[in-house]
């Protein structure tokens, strides 16, 4: 069978399973669409929200974008992965305690102020929206490449599906569609790597054949040598040595841990499991599923940059594999004969390199590179298509329960009735799958530039906010809100200044201490809680019911009665 | 709970977290970006230390530091729910509908 025929199998058979849970969880309460009624055991809780967190980018680019960045590309590792122990050891078990639906209902009760809330709202609504468009954006890549139905369509299928099980079964449905996701996409990511670490290092181990030697086929010697090799001989960076200064790294890997342990989309997930030590067991389980796929990461970029320096460099053009012609027409990869010798030149030095490979196609092409299978070249988008549909949905119910729960019920409206609050829920998140859906057709020019800085204003906003409210008792309303405002709006405007208003200036020279704008998250956190601890000396205590708020989140035992 | 107990509970609490980020920030920051050019002069296998480090040894060590931490939060729940008779009868509440 062809791949595309495989393609249609995996995809059609994957869409049908989201579809039957969805109808199988139908969500009838309030509780149950935006917790799934606290009732997910811990395994399964960790399994979505690994799903829920790697996203389209996590799954198709992170591995290409490392493969070109060597070891640069370790902030994305450590940074999205050591965000989750800030998350389990600062967040998710007093939050879990808590006992609440949305972050804006933490904020806006531990800060006793319906300002506080707004802003939450504000916050988790903005982070939410730049993110989800990425996501859509993704599927109908995925759709158009491999499917070869029309971007626009893909986009809409894509939108369909979420529709089906976010509306009808809210976060239960979510949830129990994010696990199956979970299974595809990990399975769509292991296989190939397997294969790859099998063919070029005899060791079906991704993370050992890394640090293995090559078979003799593939030239003998240790991998990372061989590469550090190739990228020295055509004048590429060394692959294990750093370009960008520690400083920048150290900022960037920061910003992306705050900004993981600052999402809300993240941080709702452990209110749905029953009690502290199953959120305390959750947060375990969901690192070690997070982990199979980033350590993995970093083996599968070796693997497709070695193997595409050796398939491509120094050969004749009429003679390249068919991967690269199917690609060529997608234009993610392209060859201009500069020296008209009719072989492809594939060097660091940008005169007289002749061969433009997109980061992308390190891990969609990555099989058939390697000559696999056809079925294992066809579970790559299964795979891409699970990770952009399950954070999607994650996203799009913070969506919701921010317009629903924290604005209508808790905000304008608080009469409404838990029938009507469902409704509203449901209108939500239909609007937002509408305008998600529309950003993925008619993407901005710098949507895809601007998901990465949703984490910078996560990190800035959400994370020493709710930090301080938990292991800071006295922090009171004045302090959090200036905070979160200061942290927000300098992120907000670094970010802005550098990638759309002056771009030319976006260089280590023109950069604040020299932290890029990727970075610039860290030092917002570092503002917000300034500020915060500077407002608080200045303004009075909080109530004394919120201190014993507090207090009671910091004991041991179960969760507190939802109010 | 008694009012000194809680306090105690929590100062273990504090300890248990501060111990383990400071590992967390140890392997990180430290060893994978601050002293990663060092460690690359030593060499496991195929890896250099330093780029082992920053790219998986530390992905291994954050999961290692959430199951330590299960497993002392654990313990110091279990120290203090035998001194206080409301602990353990909260376990049902949640299952309880929403108001």
């Amino acid at each position: 069978m062809s791949v595309q025929i495989w393609t249609f199998v995996f995809v059609i058979l994957s869409f049908s399973l989201y579809i039957g849970i969805a109808i199988w969880s139908r969500a009838s309460s309030t509780n149950e669409f935006y917790v799934a009624g606290g009732g997910v055991p811990p395994l399964a809780n960790g399994m979505a929200t690994a799903a829920d967190w790697m996203s389209a980018a996590s799954f198709i680019s992170m591995a290409g974008l490392i493969s070109f960045l060597g070891r640069d590309g370790t902030f994305y590792l450590m940074g999205w992965t050591g965000g989750y122990v800030l998350l389990a050891l600062l967040l998710a078990p007093y939050l879990r305690k808590f006992g609440k639906f949305t972050v804006p209902d933490f904020i806006g009760d531990r800060y006793y102020s319906q300002y506080a809330r707004m802003i939450a709202v504000f916050c988790a609504i903005v982070i939410s929206f730049v993110y989800v468009c990425g996501q859509m954006q993704g599927a109908g890549i995925v759709f158009s490449r491999f499917l070869e139905v029309d971007l626009t369509i893909g986009v809409l299928i894509g939108m369909t599906i979420v529709f089906f099980y976010a509306v009808m079964g809210g976060m239960k449905g979510i949830t129990y569609t994010q696990v199956a996701q979970y299974c595809v996409l990990i399975f769509a990511f292991m296989v190939p790597a397997i294969f790859i670490s099998l063919l070029m290092t005899d060791n079906p181990i991704p993370q050992l054949g890394f640090g293995s030697q090559l078979t003799e086929e593939f030239g003998g010697g240790y991998l990372l040598d061989r590469l550090d090799g190739l990228s020295t001989e055509l004048g590429f960076a060394v692959y294990t040595e750093g370009q960008k200064t520690t400083q920048d790294v150290f900022f960037i890997t920061a910003a992306l841990m705050f900004g993981t342990a600052g999402l809300p989309h993240v941080i709702i997930r452990f209110f749905t499991v029953p009690n502290v030590r199953d959120a305390r067991r959750s947060a375990g389980f969901a690192l070690v599923f997070i982990a199979i796929l980033y350590t993995t990461a970093p083996a599968v970029a070796a693997f497709a940059r070695t193997n595409l320096i050796d398939t491509v460099h120094n050969i004749e053009y009429s003679e390249v594999p068919e991967w690269f012609t199917t690609w060529e027409t997608t234009n993610l990869i392209a060859f201009t004969d500069k020296n008209n010798d009719g072989r492809i030149q594939y060097v660091g030095d940008p005169q007289r390199n002749e061969l433009e490979v997109n980061r992308d196609i390190m891990v969609l092409a990555n099989p058939e590179i390697a000559g696999l299978p056809n079925w294992v070249v066809a579970l790559v988008a299964a795979g891409g298509l699970a990770a952009a549909l399950s954070t999607a949905a994650g996203l799009l119910l913070v969506i919701s329960t921010s317009v629903s729960h924290d604005f209508l019920k808790r905000g304008l409206m608080p009469g409404i009735s838990e029938q009507q609050e469902l409704l509203f829920a449901r209108i939500a998140i239909f609007v937002a799958v509408l305008i998600a859906g529309y950003y993925g057709i008619n993407p901005p020019a710098y949507v895809a530039q601007v998901v990465a800085f949703a984490f910078g204003l996560a990190a800035a906003s959400f994370f020493p906010a709710i930090v301080l409210g938990i292991f800071n008792k006295r922090m009171n309303k004045e302090g959090a809100i200036a905070g979160m405002i200061c942290g927000f709006v300098f992120t907000a405007g670094y970010i802005i200044f550098f990638k759309l208003i002056n771009p030319e200036a976006d260089n280590a020279d023109g950069w604040l201490l020299g932290i890029s704008p990727e970075g610039i998250g860290t030092l917002g956190t570092l503002i917000n809680l300034l500020v915060a601890l500077t407002v608080k000396r200045f303004t009075d205590d909080p109530p004394s019911e919120v201190q014993t708020l507090v207090e009671t989140i910091r004991l041991p035992g179960e969760a507190m009665e939802h109010h | 709970m008694p009012e000194n107990s809680a306090h105690s509970y929590w100062k273990g609490n504090l300890k248990i977290v501060l111990s383990l980020l400071s590992v967390w920030f140890f392997i990180s920051f430290v060893c994978g970006i601050l002293l990663v050019d060092f460690l690359d002069t030593f060499r496991i296998g195929g890896f250099k230390l330093g780029f082992w480090i920053a790219q998986q040894g530390s992905i291994f060590v954050f999961v290692v530091l959430i199951y330590v931490y299960i497993k002392l939060m654990d313990n110091l729940d279990a120290k203090y729910s035998d001194s206080t008779s409301e602990g353990s009868q909260n376990d049902a509440h949640h299952k309880g509908g929403v108001e």
